[in-house]
């Protein structure tokens, strides 16, 4: 039974989401776009550049494209359960036999299918410009996403759980989001960083995610990164663990 | 909230009035089992609403005051997602928007549905699992008075399927043509509880007849009536105060037996917003 109510759920909140304006194109076409767009601009020099410029194209890209859908759709996450917070609405359902987890799972659910619709299309275009890349363990990858987005989305679902109203809910958490993905190490190697920076980036979660991923993609085995993922494991039990004590429906 | 105690009979539609911020949201979310109350007891069918509060949920219906849907879900796609979350199996969701007068807004957004059609979307939602009792917070605030009148129609509909019906008010209009009993509650008190015309004849006693009339020898007559207590004139007209029913006959009487000539006639009947007036020493609208 509550199965049915988490399925219709999730997919009344795909359909609801695909009519927002800019909904579809915001999310998925427009990510996509902006990659075939430096696809093609870089397309001719793929093969040519520096060995970092390279590197940053072949392993750094690909990460931090998935990176951004995955904090783009938390943001969205974030202001999404605020807005219903405010309204209501979150409220009138829990005025039924719908338990609270089923609630959230529905729109983390639609997230996460978003998200991979997101990156299979990219994958798709990838294939045409940049083909280098295309002996990735892609479904390792895929895995390593996943756990680096459902800590992501834990961490969304604490400030969604303190954030007072909707107004501010996508700022504050852009705020506390896109910063992560500067310390992440991938731009800078977390070794080369000052040692302030380095302590910064050993503590937000955001590095670990990145390891993982850039690791997964380079074809390093799961042993190697084991660190990485007890790193987000722990995360995402104490943003859970701390927002199911915080969290306000109204 | 202080102190509340009430029963709700089996078929009836009972009212919980009281201006805002009375207790009157307060205590009918601890009734539904979604707010806990500090302490005391609380029966609904039965059941303990807040550590029963899902088994509760399947046998009640509830319109929250001021909630919202989805934007962007459509009215047919509501009342299936909430048809989908109840164990027992759903009243036919379509004839429910029939009746309620939805069914050509089936497709429409809820953002774009009136105030009006957006209340009769939350009367189905809470009707859909075919529920024994219905609680209906601030149904009518905020709807033009058609609507307003559609909306009790709407509500006698269900009481008239057998139906309990618990919900708050703060029109004191409503309160007395919808409900067959009435708790006035203010600052987290309950200070009565009846029918409506209970307790009007309870605690507003009083009747008034204004009348005009040009006959010199009326006001001496007036007076003379056991029940008045009070007359008063401006002109031609006559403003007639006492006590209980009996006085508009006793006026009318008079009138008849010293065939005084009226060309005027109206009586000022006391109306639960008297009563509440008087109970609390404030109007609800304060």
């Amino acid at each position: 039974m509550m199965m049915r109510g988490l399925w219709k759920l999730t997919w009344i909140e795909i359909k609801v989401f695909m009519r927002e304006p800019l909904g579809a194109f915001g999310t998925i076409g427009f990510p996509v776009l902006v990659f075939l767009v430096v696809g093609r601009a870089a397309g001719g020099k793929v093969a040519a550049p520096s060995l970092a410029a390279n590197n940053f194209l072949r392993v750094g890209l690909p990460v931090l494209a998935s990176l951004l859908i995955a904090v783009s759709s938390v943001l969205s996450l974030v202001t999404i359960i605020s807005i219903y917070r405010e309204g209501g609405i979150l409220k009138r359902l829990r005025a039924t036999p719908l338990r609270p987890q089923t609630i959230l799972s529905a729109q983390v659910i639609v997230k996460l299918i978003l998200t991979a619709a997101t990156l299979g299309l990219m994958v798709l275009a990838g294939k045409r410009y940049y083909p280098v890349n295309m002996h990735v363990p892609l479904f390792g990858f895929t895995i390593a996403l996943l756990i680096s987005t459902l800590s992501i989305l834990s961490i969304g679902f604490l400030i969604a759980s303190i954030v007072p109203t909707a107004r501010f809910a996508q700022p504050i958490g852009a705020a506390i989001l896109y910063p992560m993905i500067a310390f992440s190490g991938l731009f800078v190697p977390v070794n080369a960083m000052s040692p302030v920076f380095r302590a910064v980036a050993r503590v937000l979660p955001m590095t670990y995610a990145v390891s993982l991923m850039e690791g997964i993609w380079k074809g390093d085995s799961w042993w190697a990164h084991m660190g990485d993922v007890a790193a987000l494991a722990v995360v995402f039990f104490v943003c859970t663990a701390l927002s199911a004590k915080v969290f306000r429906w109204e | 909230m202080d102190e509340v105690s009430f029963e709700v009979n089996d078929g009836e539609i009972f009212g919980l009035i009281g201006p805002n911020g009375a207790g009157k949201t307060t205590t009918m979310e601890c009734v539904e089992g979604i707010r806990k109350p500090d302490r005391g007891t609380i029966s609904v069918l039965g059941l303990d609403p807040f550590r029963e509060v899902y088994k509760l949920q399947e046998r009640i219906g509830v319109q929250l005051q001021q909630a919202q849907l989805q934007k962007r879900i459509k009215v047919w796609e509501a009342v299936d997602l909430w048809a989908s979350l109840y164990r027992k199996k759903s009243v036919d969701g379509e004839r429910l928007l029939e009746q309620l007068g939805l069914i050509d807004k089936r497709d429409a957004w809820f953002m774009n549905l009136s105030g009006g059609q957006k209340q009769r979307l939350f009367i189905a939602l809470a009707l859909i699992n075919d529920p024994e009792v219905v609680f209906l917070d601030e149904l009518t605030t905020g709807l033009d008075p058609q609507a307003r009148r559609a909306i009790w129609e709407l509500v006698r509909g269900i009481r008239e399927r057998g139906k309990t019906v618990f919900l708050t008010t703060h029109l004191m209009e409503e309160a007395e043509r919808l409900c067959d009993r009435v708790a006035i509650i203010e600052h987290g008190r309950i200070i009565d509880i009846d029918t409506p015309q209970r307790l009007v004849a309870r605690h507003c006693p009083e009747r008034t007849v204004v009348l005009d009339t040009d006959d010199a020898s009326a006001e001496e007559r007036f007076r003379a009536i056991a029940r008045v207590e009070s007359v008063s004139r401006s002109d031609l007209q006559f403003t007639i105060r006492g006590q209980g029913d009996d006085l508009v006959t006793e006026v009318i009487h008079c009138l008849s037996e010293n065939r005084i000539r009226v060309t005027d006639f109206r009586m000022i009947v006391p109306s639960l917003e008297d009563v509440f007036l008087k109970l609390t020493g404030r109007s609800i609208r304060d």
